[in-house]
């Protein structure tokens, strides 16, 4: 029986719940811009509109590339909802996260050969920190599975705020958002920035969405595991957060990727391995 | 049914004196905001479904118009926007001017104004939705 909800939670709630939230996201850009923005539901508008588009496919490994991606994404937030590892969950999103850049790479196009260049970059920046967030969530639950991690009392924050505040910091960068849009942006702009998605088109540009839809969801879903206990407060400070990530964007120019990989760096460093290192001593 | 709800655009400025490209930026700036009608400006063809092109078309640039034409995925519409793109406007003697858009590619919707208003060319845009979601219909019945 709660497989089917697992299921349920996984390919229908998910994608609807995080296509709010991507709508919501840039009504309040927009008013952030003082424009009035799009409909609330946009997102959903632009994801079937692409559906229905023409499939422009550059060559036969692309769609098979893309798909790989969606399924490794979807076992990722699967494995979440199922209470599984989450050491896995991060290696099952990084895989799909691995074959979106080969699915740039494998079309030639110098714009998305750059993008998927930068977007390796990125992962490098990024994926160290939500590594050691699951060491960390490790080191005060005593379990990797997170199912234990939710059922475990005490609130992991508390011991965890450095962590915390570092997987912050790399969320800009997962988001896809200013100042660290380096691969492709996740709001309009023109340019070289929308590098990794120049040689998707029609129904594969909508799974690409589809993609960050689901990743956007297990990255917030790591946030939410500090909170575990208190999901009210859990759910608020996440989309604290997320506030916090859409002033971030609006405020900020793009950074080169030196600045973004040295900062990310340093901050995995100082907060994040500095918080495990003084929580194994206190311990 | 969604296309008209988010019809992206890519703007290309064939030869022209950027009057009525200031006025295509206007557009997407607060005064008259076009996301409301999700409405977004990408720099990619193969990511739009409307093609803008303001300027008329020249020897030069007619072969990049035809390119980028040809990257759209179907179903797409042509704007030409202010008198440049129609017809060639002022420049239509020119040794080097081939005349309106029309000479290249295909165009569903005229737009003439020198420099095209705004709210004329919001307007162009809407009228183009019809064309789009009718060619959307063509392509569903092959």
């Amino acid at each position: 029986m709660n497989w089917i909800i697992w299921c349920v939670a996984t390919i229908v709630l998910t994608p609807l719940a995080i296509g709010l939230l991507t709508g919501v996201d840039r009504i309040i850009t927009a008013r952030m811009q003082s424009r009035v923005g799009p409909p609330v539901l946009q997102p959903f508008y632009d994801v079937l509109k692409l559906f229905g588009k023409q499939k422009l496919v550059v060559n036969r490994f692309h769609g098979d590339f893309v798909l790989s991606s969606l399924i490794f994404t979807i076992a990722s937030v699967g494995l979440f909802f199922a209470g599984q590892n989450l050491l896995i969950i991060i290696f099952a999103l990084i895989v799909g996260n691995i074959f979106l850049v080969l699915a740039a790479y494998c079309s030639n196009s110098p714009y998305a050969l750059i993008g998927a260049e930068r977007e390796l970059l990125q992962m490098l920046s990024a994926e160290p920190m939500i590594l050691l967030s699951a060491v960390g969530l490790y080191m005060v639950t005593g379990s990797f599975d997170v199912s234990s991690i939710v059922a475990v009392n005490g609130c992991p924050f508390i011991y965890l705020p450095g962590v915390f505040i570092a997987l912050t910091y790399v969320l800009t960068i997962k988001l896809r958002k200013s100042p660290f849009d380096l691969s492709t942006s996740h709001h309009a702009h023109q340019e070289l920035v929308k590098g990794l998605s120049v040689e998707f088109a029609g129904p594969s540009l909508a799974l690409f969405e589809i993609i960050h839809w689901y990743e956007t969801f297990l990255l917030l879903a790591i946030l939410y595991l500090f909170f575990a206990n208190m999901p009210i407060l859990g759910i608020l400070v996440v989309l604290f957060i997320y506030f916090i990530e859409i002033l971030i964007d609006n405020i900020n120019a793009r950074v080169k990727w030196e600045l973004m990989l040295g900062s990310a760096w340093v901050v995995t460093l100082v907060l994040g391995v500095g918080n495990l290192i003084f929580l194994y001593l206190i311990q | 049914m969604s296309i008209k709800k988010s019809p992206w655009i890519i703007h290309y400025d064939g030869s022209s004196c950027n009057g009525c490209d200031i006025e295509v930026l206007a557009c997407l700036m607060p005064r008259y905001d076009v996301e409301r009608f999700g409405i977004i400006n990408v720099g990619n063809p193969k990511h739009a479904d409307i093609f803008l092109i303001t300027g008329s078309i020249n020897t030069q640039n007619k072969d990049v118009v035809k390119n980028l034409y040809d990257q759209m995925g179907e179903p797409k519409v042509v704007v030409a926007l202010g008198s440049c793109a129609c017809s060639g406007h002022f420049f239509a003697e020119c040794y080097n001017t081939l005349g309106g858009v029309d000479k290249v590619i295909p165009v569903d919707v005229y737009c003439p104004g020198c420099a095209a208003r705004p709210e004329a060319m919001i307007d162009a845009v809407v009228k183009g939705l019809g064309v789009l979601e009718e060619k959307q219909k063509k392509m569903k019945k092959k």
